[in-house]
């Protein structure tokens, strides 16, 4: 990696940020100037992502070190690139551009400073993947946290508000135990630096060990209410079903944040060593439980924001019941599975929206979605301009029916190769070789259920919206709301197309991060930058 | 030392712990900046209780030394801490509108 490319590394946090400086200067009233910041700062991202992406996918993976400020590894704060990062990057700012394009139909207008949230928020997100530094990662999550407060309640309303009073005051909870179990490993350990604390663990006395398992423990729960287990759950499909629709397509890779952070730390620290398993059981369990209640939320949830929702929380439950498992072969599958409900979540949210803008609100069964965009639909008459889409019923049908299909987990789209590469990995064909056990089948009879599940209700919802719509009034959608679905719809089918070579990127991602040796090393003997050599210099400094 | 730095985190935490548990924003509020506070007397503990130590290692000093990190980590805390309540306050004073 030469010395451009490797500040490339950086580009992710920087980017967004100076866009995010440069929108606050615009004023609030030239809309169009600020969408195109805004847009532009996305594209440079997602062509800097893919830039990344191809390195880390290419012979020299593992150079992704950079030391900020140039100061060596464990006194310094690091960003690590590595596979898993540089996928992370890539799906954020894949979600970024059609989430942004989406807006710039009529959301972005609704209230201010919207785009500078959303770079805010990108600057968080992509400084939380890349970080390798706990107190680092503590502070992109409250700068990404920050912008998602300010997001959720944009365009307002009283269902908006309710939420986000929630929402804040669950993660500013959150935000304090972060803080105590940060504080507690460095108390113990010493060390904030990811590797460097992957590396003095095995070294700690017993009774340290202990103080550092329980800080350890308090730092998980914090990503647990992130990822949206179980008891921790609640907040979540409320203010995902309330938040306006391009941040809800948006906010789907925030509870994969939680999962990707929980991943990382538990293969670096406790991947192997003395405390090799630990949490092992609580993310079984957890994710069990999340599973069996969003299941249970999909099949009763009868708006279908909430039903999205709940989605969201079928999602983490697979994946933290898979971390749970901690087998190399499922994890592989387990990546495609996120990336693939992801993008499938991110266009449901969006989807939702344009569906339900022609349903007449006393057809709606709850209230609740009424609320939610009562306030949207007051604002359509000034949204004239723009070219609306034709055979809207039958495009929006097909990409209802599409993300129906991605979210069970049928062939032929990408939901169904991730859950196959998933199960067929738990059955034993895959690396482990061994017959599943009575405990396996359960976990798995239940991920089919909750395809199932999710299927039965994509299907209520469908005949009801598609079929005996009351009203049958046709929805407007303007084309550049449609294309954005498309986009990730299309993403999941090239997922599909390509799962070959991407089921490869995963497994060789998963058996790098399985090796938390190659990661330390490769932090701790990150080489400087030869600094600045001053011609003067030798001669002033004896002065 | 140690004992009062305990007792004064413990407090601020039960009192804070209480007041978020109540059914108004505004005690809310109140409760997350009390349970802080608290925090920031935590993540400054953790450094080990010294008075009258320098952070900074002198060139030619040998004594004792306190650790700067934590004192890094507790102004990070703080400002993060004082930016975030007013996020709740606005958020809570458009329920009203």
């Amino acid at each position: 990696m030469n010395a451009w490319a490797h500040h490339l590394i950086i580009a992710p946090v920087l980017v967004p940020l100076v866009a995010s400086a440069l929108l606050l200067l615009v004023d609030e009233r030239q809309r169009l100037a600020k969408a195109m910041i805004s847009l532009a700062s996305t594209l440079v991202l997602t062509a800097i992502a893919i830039c990344l992406f191809r390195i880390e996918s290419g012979p020299n993976a593992f150079d992704g070190i950079y030391l900020l400020g140039n100061w060596a590894a464990p006194f310094g704060i690091v960003l690590v690139l590595d596979g898993l990062s540089a996928l992370m990057l890539l799906l954020t700012a894949l979600l970024a551009v059609p989430a942004l394009i989406f807006s710039l139909a009529r959301w972005h207008a609704v209230g201010a400073h919207f785009h500078s949230m959303f770079q805010i928020l990108l600057v968080g997100v992509n400084g939380a993947f890349l970080t390798g530094d706990l107190f680092n990662l503590f502070v992109f999550f409250e700068i990404m946290l920050a912008a998602s407060y300010g997001l959720l309640l944009h365009g307002s309303g009283p269902l908006r508000v309710k939420a986000g009073l929630h929402y804040i005051a669950v993660n500013l909870v959150a935000a304090l135990l972060f803080l105590i179990g940060v504080s507690l490993i460095y108390g113990t350990a010493g060390t904030l630096n990811m590797a460097d604390l992957a590396a003095r663990i095995p070294e700690m006395e017993r009774d340290r060990r202990m103080l550092m398992e329980a800080g350890a423990a308090i730092l998980g729960v914090v990503f647990l209410i992130k990822a949206g287990m179980w008891p921790l759950c609640f907040w979540l499909p409320t203010a995902y079903s309330a938040a306006s629709a391009p941040v809800a397509g948006m906010f789907a890779i925030m509870s994969k944040l939680g999962i990707y952070i929980i991943l990382r730390l538990t293969m670096l620290l406790f991947g192997e060593g003395p405390l090799a398993g630990f949490g092992a059981n609580v993310l079984l369990y957890g994710g069990v439980a999340t599973l069996v209640f969003g299941t249970i939320g999909v099949l009763a949830s009868q708006a279908l924001g909430r039903l999205a929702g709940f989605s969201v929380l079928v999602s983490s439950g697979t994946l933290l019941m898979v971390l749970g498992i901690n087998d190399g072969a499922v994890s592989s599958g387990a990546l495609l599975y996120l990336v693939s409900s992801t993008l499938t979540i991110s266009a449901f949210f969006m989807l939702i929206e344009l569906v339900e803008r022609g349903q007449d609100a006393g057809a709606n069964v709850l209230a609740v979605t009424m609320e939610a965009y009562g306030d949207a639909d007051e604002q359509t008459p000034d949204e004239e301009e723009g070219v609306t889409m034709p055979g809207t019923m039958a495009i929006l049908g097909i990409c209802f029916a599409a993300c129906g299909i991605l979210l069970s987990g049928l062939p032929p789209l990408s939901g169904f190769i991730a859950k196959f590469a998933m199960l067929s990995a738990m059955m034993g064909t895959g690396a482990i070789g061994v017959p599943p056990t009575a405990a396996i089948w359960t976990l798995i009879v239940l991920v089919i259920l909750s395809g199932i599940a999710a299927l039965i209700s994509m299907t209520r919802a469908g005949i009801r919206t598609f079929w005996s719509s009351i009203e049958g009034t046709v929805p407007r959608v303007l084309v550049i709301e449609i294309v954005p679905v498309l986009f990730l719809l299309v993403l999941t089918l090239a997922l599909t197309v390509q799962a070959g070579p991407v089921l490869q990127y995963m497994d060789l991602t998963i058996r790098t991060l399985s090796k938390p040796a190659n990661y330390i090393d490769a932090v701790h003997n990150a080489v400087q930058v030869p600094g600045y050599q001053d011609p003067a210099a030798p001669g002033t400094e004896s002065n | 030392m140690e004992l009062v730095l305990s007792i004064a985190i413990g407090v601020m935490t039960s009192c804070g712990v209480w007041l978020i548990l109540r059914p108004r924003t505004y005690q809310v509020i109140i409760g997350l900046s009390l349970l802080s506070y608290a925090v920031n007397l935590f993540i400054f503990g953790v450094g080990g209780v010294k008075a009258n130590v320098p952070p900074i290692l002198a060139d030619d000093a040998a004594g004792p030394l306190a650790d700067p990190v934590p004192q890094a980590l507790v102004l990070t805390a703080i400002v993060i801490g004082f930016a975030t309540p007013p996020c709740f306050w606005s958020c809570s004073s458009r329920r009203a509108v």
